[in-house]
């Protein structure tokens, strides 16, 4: 129970804002050291383990592309084809992205969008200027469409990703019941995380609906 | 036989970039601090495999005080003007997203081709890292092209964008490697007691409510469902559900799973998802995203014990 205290640094470190990446590595520091793993060992641990998931990183590869995109003027594109498509409120712009990254998601498609290379250089202009249509956003209405703009694509991958059978939690499941002796076909598995995506996008949908009512409310205040 | 150390090695050449580019940028007073940062980040990348354990170590630990000093500027490499861009956009019109499409045909094509068993020369498992690394290359190439940007630029921009989310760029990584830690000082062990020893389970909706709402809690506690899955699939749901209530496992498990992710829609510690967004895009609130997503997680958590509840027992 001792080694709990290296989830109380995380959660503490956290919440009064210190340097993250600081507070993780206090954390694992803590952590081994009351698990009683000798000082060397837990560096040389801490090390391997960073080095082993490094593929985490490895998403960043995108980013001279979308740098070079938004040198060249993409964000700017994006918030002219919305300009052009009269009566699409941000609401809606975002319904149709949610519907479209479950949709791909499901398929096994995750990695075709992106926080780094679809929400910040397409998605976000767009759902900003759709939100400024009817007159100058403020602030922070800014910053609420950008945060619902990433916020909609989690819960687009999140809901849909186990009806893929191939995909890394499915696949975790099924060798889970194995070695518990209960042998299960993936397929079964990513059949019934169907009904959760569907209760997911109504959801998603109807808080975006509602988006854009706060934001109208909001501009006639 | 294309493997992953081919994506290594292009991320490491591409750290290294910004690292020298850092270093020679007269406008960050914290040349150095960014030089060093992303500098080390490119020798974890070539070097990672060839350092040995212990290098690696003391190398994450100078990673987080680099961080943690402050010492880490933002770089502002000369761009376009916002009213360069605007008539940039005007000029080019859609031809625009034809890089940004070139990302996702590409990494489609890879994992279609790798699925049929075609490409001899790709390792099967990473084909989407892998094809992830040739499809950014391909973009590149592209946009250079097709929109006339100069052959610098994918790294000046690339660095404008990595310094705009600075350190948070390696806190997913460095939460994985403390998952680890986590794991090896039993901490999902005394959670999953925590659980499994205080909450009551006498009836089916409440087992069905104490899996759901226990694998949002661990994994938001873990950052991670892979993580509260097998213990508390093999704590509660393997006995209690599934063995004296008579459950389906197929849907237990598919639900239960899908409930952790409420968790780490909440969660910091899934720092891709929550803290690398807002990032990058320039929200000056580190949870707002978090904030965001709080009202769709507590719906699908209820949703999720509702429909494991009816589904699981028919």
């Amino acid at each position: 129970m001792i080694v709990l205290w290296g989830v109380a640094v995380v959660i503490v470190g956290f919440a009064i804002r210190l340097n993250p990446l600081l507070v993780v590595v206090a954390a694992a520091l803590i952590t081994g050291f009351l698990a009683g793993i000798p000082p060397l060992h837990l560096v040389a641990m801490l090390g391997k383990a960073f080095n082993d998931n490094r593929l985490v990183s490895a998403a960043y590869l995108v980013l001279p592309l979308v740098g070079v995109l938004e040198r060249a003027g993409i964000r700017e594109q994006a918030a002219r084809l919305v300009e052009r498509l009269k009566g699409l409120s941000v609401g809606r712009l975002l319904i149709g992205y949610l519907a479209f990254r479950e949709v791909t998601t499901a398929i096994g498609l995750v990695s075709i969008a992106g926080q780094a290379q679809t929400i910040r250089p397409i998605v976000a202009p767009m759902a900003e200027t759709a939100a400024a249509r009817e007159g100058e956003l403020d602030e922070e209405a800014r910053q609420a469409v950008r945060a619902m703009s990433a916020a909609t694509d989690n819960v687009a991958v999140f809901f849909s990703e186990d009806i893929f059978v191939a995909i890394g939690s499915v696949l975790l499941m099924v060798s889970f019941f194995a070695s518990n002796g209960m042998p299960m076909d993936a397929l079964t598995i990513s059949l019934w995380a169907i009904p959760t995506a569907i209760v997911a996008f109504a959801v998603q949908a109807v808080r975006l609906l509602l988006f854009d009512r706060r934001l109208k409310r909001g501009r006639r205040a | 036989m294309i493997r992953l150390g081919f994506v290594y090695l292009l991320a490491g050449l591409m750290f290294a970039a910004f690292a020298v580019l850092s270093a020679l940028d007269r406008n960050n007073r914290k040349r150095l601090g960014n030089a060093v940062f992303w500098g080390l980040v490119a020798v974890s990348f070539l070097a990672g495999d060839r350092i040995g354990d212990l290098a690696n170590g003391v190398l994450v630990l100078a990673l987080a005080l680099i961080a943690g000093l402050g010492l880490l500027g933002r770089g502002e490499p000369a761009t376009t003007s916002p009213a360069e861009r605007r008539s940039l956009a005007e000029r080019f019109g859609n031809r625009l997203f034809v890089p940004a499409l070139v990302l996702p045909a590409v990494i489609l094509a890879g994992v279609l081709a790798a699925r049929l068993g075609d490409l001899p020369f790709v390792d099967p498992k990473q084909a989407t890292l892998i094809s992830l690394g040739v499809a950014a290359i391909a973009g590149v190439i592209a946009a250079l092209f097709v929109l006339r940007q100069p052959p610098m630029s994918p790294f000046q921009e690339g660095r404008r964008i990595v310094d705009t989310v600075g350190w948070a760029v390696l806190l997913p990584q460095m939460l994985a490697a403390l998952g680890v830690v986590f794991e090896h000082a039993g901490v999902g062990k005394a959670v999953g007691q925590v659980v499994t020893t205080y909450l009551p389970m006498d009836s089916k909706a409440a087992a069905v409510a104490v899996y759901c709402v226990g694998m949002a809690m661990f994994t938001a506690v873990m950052g991670n469902a892979f993580a509260a899955f097998p213990v508390l699939t093999a704590g509660v749901a393997l006995p209690i559900l599934v063995g004296r209530f008579g459950a389906n496992p197929a849907v237990v498990a598919s639900i239960g799973m899908l409930s952790g992710y409420c968790g780490t829609l909440v969660t910091p510690l899934a720092a891709n998802f929550n803290l690398v967004p807002p990032a990058l895009l320039e929200l000056p609130d580190r949870y707002a995203v978090i904030k965001a997503q709080v009202p769709t997680a507590l719906f699908m958590l209820i949703a999720n014990t509702v429909l494991m509840y009816a589904l699981a027992f028919r």
